[in-house]
């Protein structure tokens, strides 16, 4: 099922047989996952992988490969025709492509709008809130509306919204796509931090390959539409991470082995 | 740029907001226009009109000397009964505006939740929208009793339409990302619409207020020429009455009256509006 096999690298490329295995202590499992739209479209075809706690999986492929719709299975926005999908659905964190924050809030009442939507009380949303806020760094911007922040803010705003809940798991479908280069590096590094801090399966979209290495514990790369995972790659650096990991020799050449493979995706 | 790196978001750019201060420039444009409306008046009564047809436009200072500045004289003369009559319309429309926006604005919500329901409503609010309602006066007088009455069916009927309208496309504008957010954590369908589609509603839900306004009035003043008992009424009565006795004066002042009370509730909603999402609302004019 596994399509794209090459050889193996100094970065302890994994192929196939690893990513069907069942973990028991998988937040999120995906078993031979497919999806055929009503229009007969097929989305995605047997698509296993599962995400730990503490792991980090980003997943990139050509436009229309079918990304988002993972995140859409997996959250239950869209229904799977083929194969289980197994998460806890309770515990789920959802950042969208745009930060949809409501613009008739402030950027506080925007943040406890998913505590609020779970009837969490007042005071212990307001509190919620006032750590997330300054987990994103948004002090001193509580009382402010969506439109008077920065397309950075909004994302952050965004972030904190979902961190209310503490997420087990976390999904990002693209989120930093529309941001300037700076911003999004910056917002990566917040990501990761918060990613240490809090322990949660994160499961992330993008089509930036640098963004994936950096931000992942391992990254896969999916094929074009209907949309299968044709290589995975072990991201082999710590945690701490820092900007001039970017400009490393091994940075590099972990992107270069992963945009050969994306290459391979495109028909 | 900030070059303290610790805190991300002070290096952010923050988008001030404008400052709304008083510009003289704001008031230029309308004092403008209201010296050319008075020009055009005085042109039209003054040289347009021939001599014997100039009863039919007085020219602006006898309608100030004879409409405004009398406070009473005779019968129905003057400044006071005008203002009684327009007191009377007043009510009659605000009460009727009242009644609309409740009717109207649960239409919309009735019609938002279902497309066929949607589609099942559309054809007859078009109708009654441009069905020329004072024609059917005779069949409004024999279904409905008491002159109050028929007078607010008038003024519902004339200005619901604009409030349906916007509510729902209000109501149904919410962006499809933002309805998601609401299905990821089960919201219900009263949850969705009390914390996200009302509230996304809200400007053009002003929009229809304003509109309706204006017709609301409209409606409360033609009603009054087909709905009223006994003596002079409402303020539509005495533009009739005017009208039939050629007061010239006083039928200017009172339809310059009766157009003061549309664009004070016009004003009011539009300053309503201000207050209520000016916020986070903005309108944008480009350059």
């Amino acid at each position: 099922m596994v399509t794209g096999m090459r050889s193996s690298s100094v970065f302890d490329m994994q192929i196939g047989t690893n990513m069907t295995q069942q973990h028991a202590s998988a937040l999120l499992d995906f078993d031979n996952v497919s999806m055929t739209f009503p229009d007969g479209t097929r989305a995605l075809e047997d698509i296993s992988f599962s995400v730990n706690a503490g792991e980090f999986v980003t997943v990139v492929g050509p436009s229309g490969c079918g990304k988002s719709t993972l995140l859409r299975i997996a959250s239950n926005l869209e229904a799977n025709t083929g194969g289980t999908c197994s998460v806890d659905r309770d515990s789920i964190g959802y950042v969208f492509q745009d930060p949809t924050l409501m613009p008739w809030r402030t950027v506080q009442r925007n943040i406890e709008l998913i505590a609020e939507l779970h009837k969490i009380p007042k005071t212990e949303r307001q509190a919620r809130a006032e750590e997330a806020i300054a987990l994103v760094g948004l002090k001193g911007f509580e009382d402010k509306y969506p439109r008077q922040l920065s397309g950075g803010m909004r994302m952050r705003a965004s972030l904190a919204r979902s961190l209310v809940m503490k997420p087990k798991v976390f999904l990002f479908d693209e989120p930093f796509g529309a941001l300037d280069e700076i911003t999004r590096e910056r917002l990566n590094d917040e990501v990761l931090h918060l990613f240490q801090s809090e322990g949660f399966a994160g499961l992330f979209i993008t089509h930036s390959i640098s963004e994936a290495v950096y931000m992942s514990t391992k990254v896969l790369v999916m094929s074009a539409r209907p949309g299968r995972i044709i290589a995975s790659f072990d991201v082999p650096f710590g945690l701490n991470r820092s900007h001039d990991l970017r400009y490393e020799p091994k940075f590099a050449e972990l992107c270069g082995e992963i945009s050969h493979a994306l290459r391979g995706a495109h028909k | 740029m900030s070059s303290n790196d610790t805190s991300a978001a002070s290096v952010d750019e923050i988008i001030h907001e404008d400052k709304n201060g008083f510009k003289v420039s704001d008031y230029i444009g309308p004092a403008i226009t209201f010296g050319l409306f008075i020009g055009l008046w005085y042109f039209i009564s003054g040289v347009v009109l021939p001599e014997h047809k100039r009863f039919l436009l007085p020219t602006p200072h006898e309608v100030i000397d004879e409409g405004f500045l009398v406070w009473r004289t005779g019968e129905r003369r003057g400044l006071q009964p005008i203002l009684v009559s327009l007191w009377d319309s007043a009510k009659i429309a605000l009460i009727g505006l009242a009644i609309t926006i409740v009717l109207g604005m649960t239409l919309a919500v009735i019609m938002s939740t279902r497309r066929w329901l949607e589609r099942a409503t559309w054809p007859f609010l078009v109708a009654v929208q441009s069905a020329p309602i004072l024609a059917l006066t005779p069949l409004i007088r024999a279904l409905i009793d008491g002159t109050q009455t028929q007078r607010l069916l008038v003024v519902v009927l004339i200005s619901i339409f604009p409030i349906v309208s916007n509510t729902l496309f209000g109501l149904l504008s919410a962006e499809k990302s933002q309805h998601e957010l609401f299905t990821l954590q089960g919201a219900s369908r009263w949850v969705r619409l009390t914390k996200l589609q009302f509230p996304a509603a809200l400007p053009n839900i002003f929009v229809g207020f304003r509109i309706s306004a204006g017709l609301a009035v409209i409606g409360a003043v033609v009603g009054d020429f087909y709905f009223r008992e006994g003596g002079v009424v409402g303020i539509g009565a005495i533009i009739q009455l005017y009208r039939n006795r050629l007061w010239g004066p006083e039928l200017i002042a009172s339809i310059l009256l009766a157009s003061a009370l549309g664009l004070v509730v016009f004003l009011f909603f539009g300053w309503l509006s201000r207050v209520a999402i000016g916020k986070w609302h903005t309108t944008n004019r480009g350059q």
